[in-house]
């Protein structure tokens, strides 16, 4: 099975492609299956975003990898014409992090849910955010486990009945935003699914963002969880209350201050910094030891290491 | 085995004499910050270096810091197929190092002992030939200093290498090479204090052995253990990225990838939990060139579930598990053959999927090619079974020729015009991904998925389609048995015993095949070193013995066969097949595997 060596960087990339080489993507070659939400689920309008985005930015099929774990949103990948992976329940973010710290010329696109992002997902969510990995997750909340049928998720308000607690949830929420600023990630955003205008350029701010980007989406379930979202949504006698211009995305105490506010809250970027993230951490690393070995083929690396166990 | 006890004896009046030897092992008993490792980290490398063979042995306390340990060399001009049973020389630091030993020492073996800590025992004088040197005094006035007890297990080796005959430039520098770097003042000390144990010659020991030289002249060793051979393998394979957890007896595994990955532009990255490594190591593996991960124990099954994606998805991944004793936390430093079950069942569903076991050192290094390979030529997870054993256990080896092992396995990423990810018509059912990246001409994209689904990676909830994908998983696997070679026998294709191993104890079976035969018993083994698949063909092997026993270290279960029997059973149905099994957490020594098959066999 043995094959020539060549120094290229492990690392090895996709051939580029030259901007204007080909033309953008069409609405109709991203599509793919029909998808097999509930007719009214807030995540359609997420997919039909995500195609625009794709569209818009004229990213290529072969250039985008649409991860997700389990759940109703996590149908996603089927959905799209690109790379993709349907992994399984809470683990897309380590998944996508092993596909962004080994391929820096893909566009990682994670898209989740309330129970996959912050229940059974919740310790990956902590640590991709706190190292910083280059990819976008975007979370379509809708407050229920839809998939499994009406169950109480980590969202869920209080008192919301559900099949698990038939008198109302007891279990305090847990605010996505609050506890994403909390962890160190160093993009965080909000928008939902009712305003599509508003999710497209929070996803396209989130995709230019150099590190972990988050985007917490809210996306009414229509069979389980109806009216959830009306709050935020004008057309149904709600507000849907952008983030200050005054607001500086930088200061982490003030995006939490806006973070807890009740709900709905604020919509838009809450807090974005500009840190290292760990895919160019690693890159530095390997770029010190490389200069070490300048030239060597890697059985020559290898060697050197084995002429020390002699 | 070693003349050294035959050897006679102390000549009188004191006068010196020069015993030839064709082995010798030597076990050095002390507490675990001692240093007892590097003593024989040294007289291993010093072996490799003069083209004899050497095997190693070691316990290590499971506690945070401190607790008895041992480190048990055997080197000899011969083959060396066990650390040893019984040991010719021990190195004894404390009192309860000297009691807690000495039924490992030979009958008129030779005890060294610390004498500012060891009593020797009046009712011991004449089973054994004790020599008593203050070594942690001596040191101190070798020395000087007020590092307590440091520096004596380098006296101690120069009191061995003067007993031995040992080639003291070579011993000089590998000191050299293990202290490179450091404040030249602690590589100064070490020779004071080796070159003061080699000079010290007290009246009683009397003796000096000489191994006699290798039959292997001229060939260029290496000298590592099992977890470093794994980890450099992988390197040769072309393994460039991999995510893990810390955990005993893995972990060294990772450290040395995560170090040694950035010079050939790789990473190793350290994981929230064994989950994430897992996912991690798929990603990566999605993303372009299998990817491992790798734990022991309750780490392994943590990974379970994402093992099964890689079985659904037919997604390449080498997962190494360096088993201990189990189960639950059981004994993390304790040697134990006891995760075959979860290895090839750990699964929801029916997810075969391929498992290896390199039967020594040396093997670790090429089997771990060899999985590498057989992930991605079979498009699945290969598991890599080893235990705590041979993790620590130190061989010589023949260097490998690395610009012939090493392979470059960077994905290609030509535009493809169509692309089936799971297609039914491939032969043996054998496919593999293209990697993100590549372009599909026909515009439709695959999705590596988890779900029962279609040839491109959608969906399916048909009866049919999950019957034919179940086939597909099964018949690569099949597939892959019937290119697996059959083991070679050890000893006649007929007889009345076959002794069936697997893993790291080839060579106690087949040193107790070898006494077996040299008592006349009719006696053979066979090793596996590939579990799942087995290669086809082994009923015939089976067919030539009255009692086939298969050796391991894991219980004989509820029906008295131990993980493998239960296999071999499942898959031949054959009555003469049992188990010859211990749980004490050590190594096999070769009596007891010839006194259990005394006693199967006899029935």
């Amino acid at each position: 099975m043995s094959q020539t060596l060549s120094e290229k960087p492990i690392t090895a990339l996709a051939p580029e492609i030259a901007p204007g080489a080909r033309p953008g993507l069409t609405r109709k070659e991203i599509v793919a299956d029909h998808p097999t939400w509930c007719p009214g689920c807030g995540d359609f309008s997420v997919l039909a975003l995500y195609f625009k985005l794709i569209e818009k930015r004229k990213l290529w099929h072969e250039k985008i990898t649409t991860i997700s774990g389990i759940g109703c949103s996590s149908r996603f990948p089927y959905f799209v014409q690109a790379h993709g992976a349907h992994f399984i329940h809470g683990r897309a973010l380590p998944f996508a992090s092993g596909v962004s710290l080994s391929r820096p010329d893909l566009h990682v696109f994670a898209f989740s849910g309330d129970g996959d992002a912050f229940s059974i997902g919740g310790n990956h969510f902590t640590h991709t955010a706190r190292k910083n990995i280059k990819m976008t997750l975007v979370v379509m909340d809708n407050q229920v486990y839809g998939l499994t049928k009406k169950q109480t998720s980590p969202t869920s308000p209080l008192g919301f009945k559900s099949k698990t607690d038939i008198w109302g949830a007891v279990d305090y929420p847990i605010n996505p935003a609050k506890q994403a600023i909390a962890v160190g990630a160093t993009f965080v955003a909000r928008t939902s699914a009712s305003n599509p205008n508003h999710v497209l350029a929070t996803m396209e701010a989130a995709m230019d963002h150099e590190g972990f980007s988050f985007v917490h989406c809210l996306s009414e379930c229509v069979e389980f969880y109806e009216g959830a979202f009306d709050s935020a949504n004008p057309r149904k006698g709600g507000v849907f209350n952008e983030v200050p211009k005054s607001h500086d995305v930088t200061d982490e105490m003030a995006a939490y201050k806006l973070a807890s506010a009740d709900f709905p809250g604020n919509f838009g970027v809450l807090y974005k910094i500009n840190k290292p993230t760990k895919n160019a951490k690693e890159a530095e690393i390997n770029a010190s030891f490389q200069s070490k070995f300048t030239g060597l083929k890697d059985w020559q690396i290898l060697q050197k290491t084995f002429d020390r166990m002699k | 085995m070693s003349d050294i006890t035959t050897a006679g004896a102390v000549a009188s009046g004191g006068a010196k004499k020069i015993s030839r030897i064709n082995e010798v092992v030597i076990r050095i008993a002390g507490n675990s910050q001692d240093g007892i490792q590097a003593i024989g980290g040294f007289l291993a490398r010093l072996a490799g270096r003069s083209e004899q063979e050497v095997m190693t042995f070691m316990t290590i306390p499971s506690t945070i810091s401190g607790g008895p340990s041992i480190f048990q060399v055997r080197i000899g001009s011969g083959e060396v197929l066990t650390a040893g049973d019984d040991a010719d020389v021990l190195l004894c630091f404390y009192q309860h190092s000297y009691e807690g030993h000495i039924n490992s020492l030979k009958k008129k073996g030779i005890v060294l002992y610390d004498a500012d800590h060891v009593t020797p025992k009046p009712e011991w004088q004449s089973d054994y030939h004790h020599v008593g040197i203050p070594i942690s005094s001596l040191t101190v006035e070798a020395i000087g200093g007020t590092a307590k007890d440091k520096g004596k297990n380098i006296y101690a080796l120069g009191l061995i290498a003067k007993m031995f005959d040992l080639n003291v430039p070579k011993l000089e520098k590998l000191l050299g090479e293990r202290f490179t770097g450091k404040d030249p003042s602690i590589l100064n000390n070490a020779l004071a204090a080796f070159h003061a144990g080699y000079a010290n010659s007290p009246g009683n020991v009397v003796e000096t052995f000489q191994i006699t030289d290798s039959q292997k002249k001229g060939v260029h060793q290496v000298v590592m253990n099992g977890n470093e051979a794994i980890a450099y393998g992988l390197i040769a394979a072309g393994v460039r990225f991999g995510a893990a957890y810390p955990i005993t007896p893995w972990t060294d595994i990772m450290e040395i990838l995560r170090r040694e990955l950035p010079k050939y532009g790789g990473s190793f990255i350290q994981c929230e939990d064994e989950i994430a490594s897992v996912s991690m190591a798929l990603g990566a593996s999605f993303a372009g060139r299998v990817a491992v991960t790798g734990s022991s124990g309750p780490g392994i099954a943590l990974k379970t579930e994402a093992i099964g994606w890689a079985v659904m998805a037919e997604m390449p991944l080498v997962v190494i598990n360096v088993q201990r004793g189990g189960p639950s936390t059981g004994m993390p430093t304790n040697i134990e053959q006891s995760d075959l079950n979860i290895a090839i069942n750990g699964g929801h569903g029916d997810s075969p999927r391929v498992v290896l076991a390199p039967a020594n050192v040396e093997d670790c290094f090429y089997m771990a090619i060899e999985a590498v390979n057989i992930a991605r030529r079979y498009s699945t997870p290969v598991f890599f079974l080893t235990d705590q054993g041979i993790a620590t256990r130190i061989e010589a080896f023949p260097q490998p020729d690395l610009e012939k092992v090493c392979q470059d396995i960077t994905p290609d990423f030509t535009p493809v015009a169509t692309h089936k990810p799971y297609d039914l018509a491939a032969k043996d059912g054998v496919t593999q991904h293209v990697k993100p990246g590549t372009r599909i001409l026909d515009g439709k994209y695959p999705i590596a998925t988890g779900l029962e689904h279609d040839e491109y990676g959608h969906p399916s909830g048909s009866p049919k389609v999950h019957m034919l994908q179940n086939a597909k998983r099964r018949k690569k696997l099949q597939a892959l048995g019937a290119t697996l070679p059959l083991p070679k026998l050890y000893g006649p294709s007929e007889g009345h015993v076959l002794l069936v191993g697997w893993g790291s104890t080839e060579g106690p079976i087949r040193e107790a095949v070898d006494r077996f035969r040299a008592a006349g018993d009719s006696v053979s083994a066979i090793h596996l070193r590939h579990v799942n698949p087995l290669p086809n063909g082994l009923e015939n092997i089976f067919s030539g013995f009255h009692h086939i026993l298969v050796v391991e270290m894991n219980d004989e279960g509820l029906y008295g066969y131990g993980q493998l029997g239960a296999v071999l059973r499942a898959r031949y149905t054959d009555a003469k097949i049992q188990g010859v099994n211990k749980t004490d957490g050590l190594t096999w020594k070769v009596k007891e595997i010839v006194e259990l098959v005394k006693a199967k066999a006899r029935k």
